[in-house]
C-alpha cells in the first residue's frame, strides 16, 4: 500500500520555453495514483504541453519530472510507461484495426498468440468486435477514437494520456463516450491524464481538475471544490459562468470592495419592491436582454451603474411568450450572502 | 442588443439591370456542367489524342512494317519481320543491357535520394528545407545537354575526377575500375561507369521530389504515437515512415526507370559500340534508315513501363499523386 503514496505523476517547477514563447511556466503538481485528473484551460493555456511532457515528446526547459516516483525528465517516449490517446487519434493508415491495436506488443516482441488474446480482449472492451480487419479510413469517428483508446490500453500502462480524445465527436457521441471512458478508467483503475477545453467535460468526468491559464496553474480541485470555489477570477470566469463584482460596485452591494464572484442561477429575480431579507445582498437593475434557451432564460441585467450581470431561470412555470416580454422591465435582483465568493484580485 | 436595422430604400438600391450579352453567355454555360468540362479538357485532350497518341499509333504501324534488306526500302505490308529482328543475339544483349542500367540508376537513386528527402521532410527549418527544396530543381532548370558535357569534363581522362583519384594516391583503384569488364572501358568518359554515374546524376531529382512529397505527408503525430507505443527510432522508421513513404519511392522509380530507358543523349555521350536502347534507335533511324525496327526496339521500353505501372499501381503508387 505504500505505493499508493507515491504520485504517478509529479511536476517540481516545471518549465517549457518555446523560443520567447512560455508555454509551462513554473508548474508543480502531484497526481495519484488511479486518478482521473484533468488538465482544464483555453487553448494556448499549457495544458497539452504539459501531456506531452509527461509523454516524452517535450523536455522540460526547467524542472524535474517524476513517474511513479522514478525520474523522467530525459528518457525518451519510449522508455516511459505512459501511453497516449491523441486528439487526431493518429492510427496507422497502413495497418488495420487489429494490427494498430497489436502494434506495442509486437514491438515488445509478445508472442504471437499471446498478442492476438489481447487484441481480441481489447475489441471486445471497445465494443470494436468483428472490426479488427478494417482499415482505419474505413471506420467512423467515434470507432477510431476507440481503436486509439485501445492501442494504448492493450499496453497495460500505468498512466493513460489523453489529449482531447472526444474534441471531433458530435455532441451526442461526446456524452456517451464521457460516460464510457469514465466507467472505463473506473473498471481498469489506470491513472487517466485527460486534456480538455471543455469545462462541462472536465467537471462531469474528473476525480480532481487543474485550471490552467498562461503557463500556470490557477488551481487544482475537485469539481465541486472548482466551482463552488473559484480562487481566482480566471478560474470564476472560465468554469462555468461567473459574474464578477469589484471595486465601488462590490462595495455598493457587500459593503467591501474586494473582487467577489456570484453564479448567475444563484441570483432571484424579483419585482422592484420586493422585500431584502436579512441574508440576503440586493441590487437594482433593468432586463436589456433575453436569451430562451428551452430548459431555461438568461437575463442580462444593466445595473444602475451600467454593468450588466448574468441571470439564468429555470423555465419551471414559465414560458417563452413569458420570458420573452421580461425585456426592459425593472427589477431587483437578490441572492444569498453565502453564495458569494471571493476571489483574490489581481 | 445592437442597434434596429435601418429601414431600406430599395428604390435606392437599384434594380438587377437588363442581361447582356455577356451575363446571357455566362448563364448559359453555367447552367450546362458538360459544357464547361468540354471546353477545359477540350484542347489538351485532343493535343494528347492527335499529337501524342497518334504518333504513338503511327509507331506502333511502323513497327509492323519491315525493311526490304535487299533494296533497303520499308515494306508497307503488316509483318513480325522487325520483332522478330529483335530476337537475335545483339539485339536481345542491347536490351538487356539497357534494363540492367535502368535497374542499377533506379537503386542507386533511391538510395542517393532517400536520406536527402528524409532530412528534407523531416528535420529541416522552413528556410533550409526552401533551400534544399531550390538546389534540388534549379538543376532541372538548366540544360540538360549542358550538365551532360559538363560530366563529359568531370569524367575525362584528363578531368578533375582523375586528378582527385590521383591526388588522394587512388589512381590504381581507377585503373582496376577501368579495367573490369563490360563496365570498364579507356577512360571513365567513354564506359557503363560513367553513364551510370551520369544517369544517377541527371535523374535524381525526379526520385527526391515524390519521396520527400510522401514522408511529409506522414502526420509528426504517428510518429510521436510510435514512440509512445514503445517503438525505438529504428523501428518507428522500419514498421511506421518507411511502408508509408514507400509509394513515393515507387512514383520516383517509375520517372528514373522509364527515363533510363529511352534516353538516347546519355548512352551516345558517354557509350560504346555496345549499344543501349536509346542508341539503337537513334542509329536505326538515322544512318540505317530501318524505321521499323526502330520502332520495333521502342516498343520495349513502352512494354517494360507497362508491366512496372501495373506492379506499381498494385504497391500504391498511384495512391501519393
Amino acid at each position: 500500500m505504500k505505493d499508493n503514496l507515491v504520485p504517478a505523476v509529479r511536476f517540481t517547477q516545471v518549465s517549457r520555453h518555446f523560443g520567447e514563447v512560455v508555454a509551462v511556466d513554473h508548474v508543480s503538481l502531484d497526481i495519484p495514483d488511479g486518478e482521473f485528473f484533468t488538465m482544464l484551460g483555453p487553448s494556448g493555456s499549457g495544458k497539452t504541453t504539459c501531456l506531452r511532457l509527461i509523454a516524452g515528446f517535450e523536455r522540460p526547459t526547467n524542472g524535474t519530472i517524476l513517474l511513479h516516483g522514478k525520474p523522467v525528465t530525459n528518457l525518451p517516449p519510449y522508455e516511459r510507461e505512459v501511453n497516449t490517446v491523441f486528439q487526431d487519434y493518429a492510427l496507422f493508415p497502413h495497418m488495420t484495426v487489429a494490427e494498430n491495436i497489436a502494434y506495442g506488443l509486437m514491438i515488445r516482441k509478445v508472442a504471437r498468440a499471446e498478442r492476438e488474446r489481447r487484441v481480441n480482449e481489447m475489441l471486445e472492451l471497445v465494443r470494436l468486435v468483428g472490426l479488427g480487419g478494417r482499415k482505419p479510413l474505413q471506420l467512423s469517428g467515434g470507432q477510431r477514437q476507440r481503436v486509439a483508446l485501445a492501442r494504448a490500453l492493450v499496453n497495460h500502462p500505468r498512466v493513460l494520456l489523453l489529449d482531447e480524445p472526444l474534441g471531433a465527436l458530435d455532441l451526442k457521441l461526446r456524452q456517451q463516450m464521457q460516460v464510457e471512458l469514465k466507467s472505463l478508467q473506473q473498471r481498469v483503475g489506470i491513472t487517466f491524464v485527460y486534456v480538455t477545453h471543455d469545462q462541462e467535460e472536465a467537471l462531469t468526468m474528473s476525480d480532481r481538475l487543474a485550471v490552467f491559464n498562461h503557463g500556470r496553474v490557477e488551481q487544482v480541485g475537485t469539481p465541486a471544490e472548482i466551482y463552488e470555489h473559484p480562487q481566482t477570477p480566471f478560474v470564476a470566469g472560465f468554469v462555468g459562468v461567473s459574474n464578477l463584482l469589484s471595486g465601488e460596485q462590490a462595495k455598493a452591494i457587500t459593503g467591501n470592495g474586494d473582487t467577489f464572484s456570484i453564479r448567475p442561477e444563484k441570483i432571484h429575480l424579483a419585482s422592484p419592491q420586493a422585500e431584502v431579507p436579512q441574508e440576503m445582498y440586493a441590487v437594482d437593475g433593468a432586463v436589456r436582454d433575453v436569451v430562451y434557451l428551452g430548459l431555461y432564460t438568461r437575463y442580462l441585467v444593466e445595473l444602475e451603474d451600467g454593468s450588466d450581470l448574468v441571470v439564468v431561470q429555470q423555465n419551471l412555470d414559465t414560458t417563452s411568450m413569458d420570458v420573452l416580454s421580461a425585456r426592459g422591465r425593472k427589477v431587483r435582483l437578490l441572492w444569498q450572502r453565502s453564495h458569494i465568493r471571493r476571489v483574490s484580485g489581481l | 442588443m445592437g442597434k434596429a436595422f435601418l429601414p431600406v430604400d430599395r428604390a435606392a438600391l437599384g434594380t438587377i439591370p437588363p442581361p447582356t450579352f455577356g451575363t446571357r453567355l455566362s448563364t448559359y454555360i453555367y447552367l450546362r456542367p458538360w459544357l464547361i468540362l468540354l471546353l477545359l479538357l477540350g484542347p489538351p485532350m485532343l493535343w494528347m489524342g492527335v499529337v501524342y497518341l497518334g504518333s504513338l499509333a503511327t509507331l506502333l504501324l511502323n513497327s509492323f512494317f519491315h525493311l526490304d534488306s535487299f533494296t533497303g526500302q520499308v515494306v508497307r505490308q503488316l509483318s513480325l519481320d522487325s520483332y522478330a529482328q529483335l530476337f537475335t543475339r545483339t539485339n536481345l544483349d542491347i536490351v538487356q543491357r539497357t534494363a540492367g542500367m535502368a535497374i542499377f540508376v533506379t537503386l542507386a537513386d533511391a538510395i542517393l535520394a532517400f536520406p536527402l528527402a528524409y532530412y528534407t521532410a523531416r528535420y529541416a527549418s522552413p528556410r533550409a528545407r526552401t533551400s534544399l527544396y531550390l538546389a534540388v530543381l534549379i538543376p532541372l532548370w538548366s540544360s540538360y545537354l549542358v550538365r551532360i558535357y559538363a560530366w563529359k569534363l568531370i569524367l575525362a581522362k584528363e578531368g578533375i575526377l582523375s586528378w582527385l583519384f590521383g591526388a588522394l594516391r587512388l589512381d590504381g583503384l581507377l585503373e582496376w575500375l577501368l579495367g573490369l569488364p563490360v563496365i570498364g572501358g579507356p577512360s571513365l568518359s567513354v564506359s557503363y561507369i560513367g553513364m551510370f554515374i551520369v544517369f544517377t546524376y541527371v535523374w535524381l531529382p525526379y526520385m527526391i521530389l515524390p519521396i520527400q512529397a510522401a514522408l511529409e505527408r506522414v502526420p509528426k503525430s504517428l510518429v510521436e504515437a510510435s514512440g509512445d507505443l514503445g517503438a525505438r527510432p529504428a523501428q518507428t522508421f522500419r514498421h511506421v515512415i518507411l511502408p508509408l513513404a514507400f509509394p513515393g519511392v515507387v512514383a520516383g522509380s517509375i520517372f528514373t526507370f522509364s527515363l533510363t530507358l529511352g534516353d538516347f543523349i546519355v548512352p551516345i555521350a558517354f557509350g560504346n559500340s555496345s549499344f543501349i536502347i536509346g542508341q539503337a534507335v537513334y542509329s536505326h533511324m538515322g544512318t540505317s534508315g530501318n524505321i521499323p525496327l526502330a520502332a520495333a526496339f521502342t516498343m520495349i521500353p513502352i512494354a517494360i513501363m507497362l508491366f512496372y505501372l501495373m506492379g506499381a499501381r498494385r504497391l500504391g503508387a498511384f495512391d501519393a499523386l
